[in-house]
Order: C-alpha cells, then structure tokens, then sequence
C-alpha cells in the first residue's frame, strides 16, 4: 500500500512537468507575440519593449522555460498587467469561492444521484426508472449556464428568494448566495451519478452471491445496501471524481451567470482584458486541480477497492 | 429426399443493405424518431436561414428594444433591438457547423496519432500515450477553455480549439484497436509478403478500426455543439455580433432585466439538439460498437 502510494506520487511529478511545459508552449509559442496580443496592434515599439521587459519575454526561449519553472516553483505567477496586483493574490482571493461552490454542488449532487440511481434500479423498467432516464437525459443535455439563467430569472429575479449575484460575507449569507449556483450544476451530477449508481447496481445485483443472499433469507433492504450498493461504490466512487473535473469545468460559466467571485471568472475577465499574467495563472491553477483530482482518484480506488495494486 | 431438396434450395435471408442498417438505428425506438425529426428540422433551419428568418440577425433598432413577444416579433428583440427569433435561426447555423466539423476533424488528426502509436509501439508509443492520458485526465469542455483561453475566440480557433479537445479521446481509441487489429493474422501476411507499411497501415488497419471511431465520432457531435455554446456564452467563442444560441444566452445575461426570451429560446434549442444527438449518437453506438450497448 505504502509502497504503492509512493510510486503513485513520483508518478505525478513528470506529469506536473508535461502540464507545466504544454502550458508554456501554449502561452509563449502557439498566439504569436504575446506583446501584440496583449497591448494591440497599435501599440508603439517603446511600449511593446516595455511589455517584454516587464513579462521576462526578451531573454532566449530556453531561458524563458526556466524563469516560468522557477516562478511555478515558488508560487510567483508575475502581477496582473491591468490593477498590478501579485496574481497570487488574487489566486489566494478567488479560489475559496470556486472550491466552496465545488463542494457545495458535489454533495447536492451525491445526495440526490446515488438515491435516484437505487430507486431505477430497485424498480426496473418501471415508472421510477423511466422517471430516472427521463431526468438523466435532460441533465445531459441541458447546458448548465442556460439552467443556472432559468434558476436565476424564477427565483432570484422574480420570487426574490436568492440574492442576484455575489457571494456573501458570512456564513448564513454564504450558503444563501451558494444555493442556486450550486443546484445548477448539482441537476447535472444528479443526472450522472443516478444513471451511473443505476447501471452498477443492477450489475452488482445479477451476480450469484446476491442470489445466494436472497435465497439465505436476508431482507430485501439489506441485499440492496450491504451486499449491492457497498459493492456498486467502486464504479461510482471512478464517477464522483469525473463528477468532480466536471463540476470544476462547470463552475467557470456558472459563475458568470450568477456573477460570483471565483477562478472560472477570474479567468475569464482576465481573457476579455487580455492581462496575460492573469491567464497563465488561471489555466495553471485549472491544470494542477486536474492533476491533483486525479491522483486523488487513484489513492481512493486503493481504499475502496483493495485489490488495486501497481501492474 | 424431398426434404433435403426443400432444404438446400432456402434462400438465407438477405444481409442489411447499408441504407437498411441506417434506417433501422434512426428509426428503431420511439425516441430516436423523435431525435432524427429534430435533428432533421434543424438542419433544414440551418441550411434555409435566409429564407426562413424574419429580420437580418444584425439589424439593429433603437425604437424596438428589449420587446417582448408580439405578432411583429415572434421572440421579441434583444437589448439592441434586434430580432431574436431571426438571430436564433442564423445561430443554429453556427451550432450544427462547429458540431459536425469538429468531430471529424479530430477523428481523422486522433485516429492518425492513434494509429502511429499503436502501429510502430516504442518510443513514439510511449511519448503520444503519455501526452493522450494527461490530456485525457482533462473534461474535454475544460481543455476547450484553457486552449481558448490562450488563443481567443474567433471561427477557426473555434474549431482548433473543439478539434484539440476530442483528439485524446480519438487517439486512445484509434491505438487501442490497433493494437489488436495488428495481431490479426492478415495483418501478419501483408507484413510476410512484403507490402510497405503505409500502404498496410491504409489498406488493412484503418477499415478494420473504424466501427468505434464513427460511434464516437456521432456521440461527440452533441459535446461539440455544447461546448461551442459554452465557449460563445463565455465570450471566447463565436463573435458579437454574429449570432451563436451561446452568445444569445450571454447578451440576454447582460440584459437581465430585459426580456427572458432570448435565454429561454436559445436554451431550449441547445437543449433539443444536444439530446438529439445523444440519442442518435447512443443509437449509432449500440449499433455499430455492441460490445458497449446498455
């Protein structure tokens, strides 16, 4: 186990280098000159100096690449070319709103899907289940900042029950703020993860020790939760960590629409500014949430599912 | 002596003809008759815009702003007075574009990739896996973000942006069937008789990996065109003031106090193709990939 965690570990430092360097190429190489896209093409040759300068874009490339790694490495992402202002700082400002806003949809959605994916698969080619496949179809289709809109204009335009837009200061005013955010993409993990719990429970209740369950005598509720849904959680605990890159992916439009701090915003004011520095941050901070998710994934398919060792 | 005649002269039935096999996954569930008329009625939107379309998407009017529906405008006007029922119809242009071209496009870059990996194995091999599975770690709507995050919005970087996003997922396909295929023993008598590499890699590999990469390929038509709505609802996707049901969502944001009907007439058309879609899509899949059918 130990050992196995271990090598889990080491196995993530190249891939943060493969991130880091694809992020470099994309930024230094791939638009051309950095200057010109942030300044305009009107800007003067004094100030497109001025820029290289300021950005570390006037030393050879080689260079460049070890400048970024070592600012990567102590946390020094450069400043924002518009307020001035470290974009470490403004990471460190925006990211409790993103991570709250994940958190708070994750566990809407967990505790809304793995019960519809029981109630499918308890009630098989029944009304519930084609209720479940109905919902799941919709969740799939529906583009979350279209549902965050609709959520927005009913109850918070109209009805008046949720503020319009921002994210509160204390607690009570917090989760009054989070809630229809985090339901907006928290009907999407409800989709997925009910169609997911569906599909691994019936799988899980066609095998032969739930047979031999049953025919022992054991009540209906106890084959379906000790012996079907506990076995079910691996597929399903592979889901929640999908679920969670997603909600992360999802959170970028929602915040928009409900006009909420965070770094899907961050992000995406940085984009319409063209404030370069900004942009890198943004995407790297996305990047290492990915990398760190997954590897998440990986130590939690060691907990549930114990015969998971190194190949 | 009768009976064995009778047997002999049976004639088997014919093999689905191409057309028959189309037809009976379109067409063999309720819900994908529902989803192929949709897909139908859209495409025939998309390509009949200039006629079908009331106003010009772009003609702006300040005596007309912010309207609700009304027998003049069927959806009512967005915040520059602009027809929205008109700028729908020339949106669904753009969605049906970006999610048919790009599929494709990564299908053919994946699949390419794919296939050099798994064909020649080694270090080629090794470097494309390991690029494929930390880009497959990301969601493909993610991936499209940051990339156009960097290169901005725009048509072309639009489909750069889609096509990169899908190329992993292709990619990881495309190896994985050849890596099987590759050990198939006609692939072992071309290599035996000496016919050059290219030419085995055209001729016997790529027929004989297709099936999943066309099931794929028609199950990401619907993440295209979300993730082009997302991209444009963003502001890193089609340009204002073109129309895109993304952007039409984004500029009736804008005007929330205005009128609701260009969200909720955008949303809906998302909505109604993307499940189209996926409805044809998983038809298609369980079709032509039966090994993954539910």
């Amino acid at each position: 186990m130990a050992r196995y965690l271990l090598l889990r570990l080491a196995d993530a430092i190249p891939t943060l280098l493969l991130v880091l360097t694809l992020v470099f190429i994309a930024m230094r190489i791939l638009p051309g000159d950095p200057a010109l896209a942030a300044l305009g093409d009107a800007a003067l040759p004094e100030q497109l100096a001025e820029f290289r300068e300021r950005m570390g874009l006037n030393v050879p490339l080689w260079q460049q690449y070890f400048n970024f790694l070592g600012g990567v490495l102590t946390l020094d992402f450069g400043r924002s070319l518009l307020s001035n202002t470290p974009v470490l700082t403004l990471i460190a400002q925006n990211l409790p709103y993103t991570i709250e806003l994940t958190v708070a949809a994750m566990l809407m959605g967990i505790v809304a899907g793995i019960p519809l994916g029981v109630v499918a698969a308890t009630n098989r080619n029944k009304t519930p289940d084609t209720g479940v496949r109905l919902f799941s179809l919709i969740g799939y289709a529906i583009p979350d900042f279209f549902l965050g809109a609709l959520l927005l204009i009913t109850f918070a335009l109209n009805l008046g029950w949720f503020p319009i837009n921002g994210a509160g200061t204390d607690f009570v005013s917090r989760m009054h703020h989070i809630f229809l955010p985090a339901l907006t993409l928290a009907f999407v993990k409800a989709a997925f993860l009910g169609r997911l719990t569906r599909t691994s429970l019936l799988e899980v209740l066609g095998k032969d020790y739930v047979r031999t369950a049953r025919a022992k005598g054991a009540k209906e509720n106890r084959v379906i939760y000790r012996h079907g849904l506990r076995n079910a959680m691996l597929p399903i605990s592979t889901g929640l960590g999908l679920s969670l890159l997603s909600t992360l992916s999802g959170s970028v439009a929602v915040e928009l629409v409900f006009n909420r701090p965070g770094i899907g915003r961050l992000l995406i004011d940085a984009i319409a500014e063209r404030d370069y520095a900004v942009i890198q941050g943004g995407v790297l901070v996305f990047a290492g949430f990915v990398v760190l998710i997954n590897l998440l994934m990986d130590l939690v398919y060691v907990v549930v599912d114990p015969r998971v060792r190194v190949k | 002596m009768s009976i064995i005649a009778e047997e002999t002269t049976r004639v088997l039935p014919a093999e689905p003809n191409a057309f028959q096999k189309v037809r009976a996954v379109l067409f063999g569930r309720p819900e994908t008759v529902f989803a192929t008329a949709v897909i139908a009625i859209f495409i025939l939107i998309a390509l009949l815009a200039p006629w079908l379309a009331p106003y010009d998407p772009l003609a702006q009017s300040i005596l007309k702003i912010n309207r609700l529906p009304s027998a003049e405008n069927w959806l009512g006007t967005d915040q520059f007075g602009r027809d929205v029922l008109s700028r729908l119809i020339y949106g669904s242009r753009n969605s049906l574009l970006f999610g048919f071209i790009s599929p494709v496009l990564a299908a053919i870059f994946g699949t390419m990739l794919g296939v050099i990996a798994g064909y020649f194995g080694g270090i080629v091999d090794r470097l494309i896996s390991r690029v494929i599975d930390l880009l497959l770690a990301f969601p493909e709507l993610l991936l499209a973000i940051l990339i156009a995050a960097v290169l901005g919005g725009g048509f072309w970087n639009i489909i750069a942006v889609i096509t990169v996003a899908f190329i992993p997922g292709f990619a990881r396909v495309a190896r994985a069937q050849t890596l099987s295929v590759k050990q198939e023993p006609y692939v072992e008598a071309a290599i035996a008789v000496g016919v050059r590499t290219p030419v085995i890699i055209v001729r016997h590999i790529i027929p004989n990996i297709m099936a999943p990469i066309v099931a794929l390929m028609t199950l990401w038509v619907a993440s295209a065109i979300r993730i082009e709505a997302s991209l444009s609802f963003l502001g890193i996707g089609t340009r204002a003031p073109n129309p895109s049901w993304g952007n039409i969502i984004r500029d009736g944001l804008n005007s929330l106090f205005g009128s609701p009907w260009p969200i909720i007439g955008a949303g809906i058309a998302i909505t109604l193709v993307v499940l189209s879609f996926n409805l044809v899509g998983d038809a298609i899949r369980d079709a032509l990939d039966p090994s993954t059918a539910r």
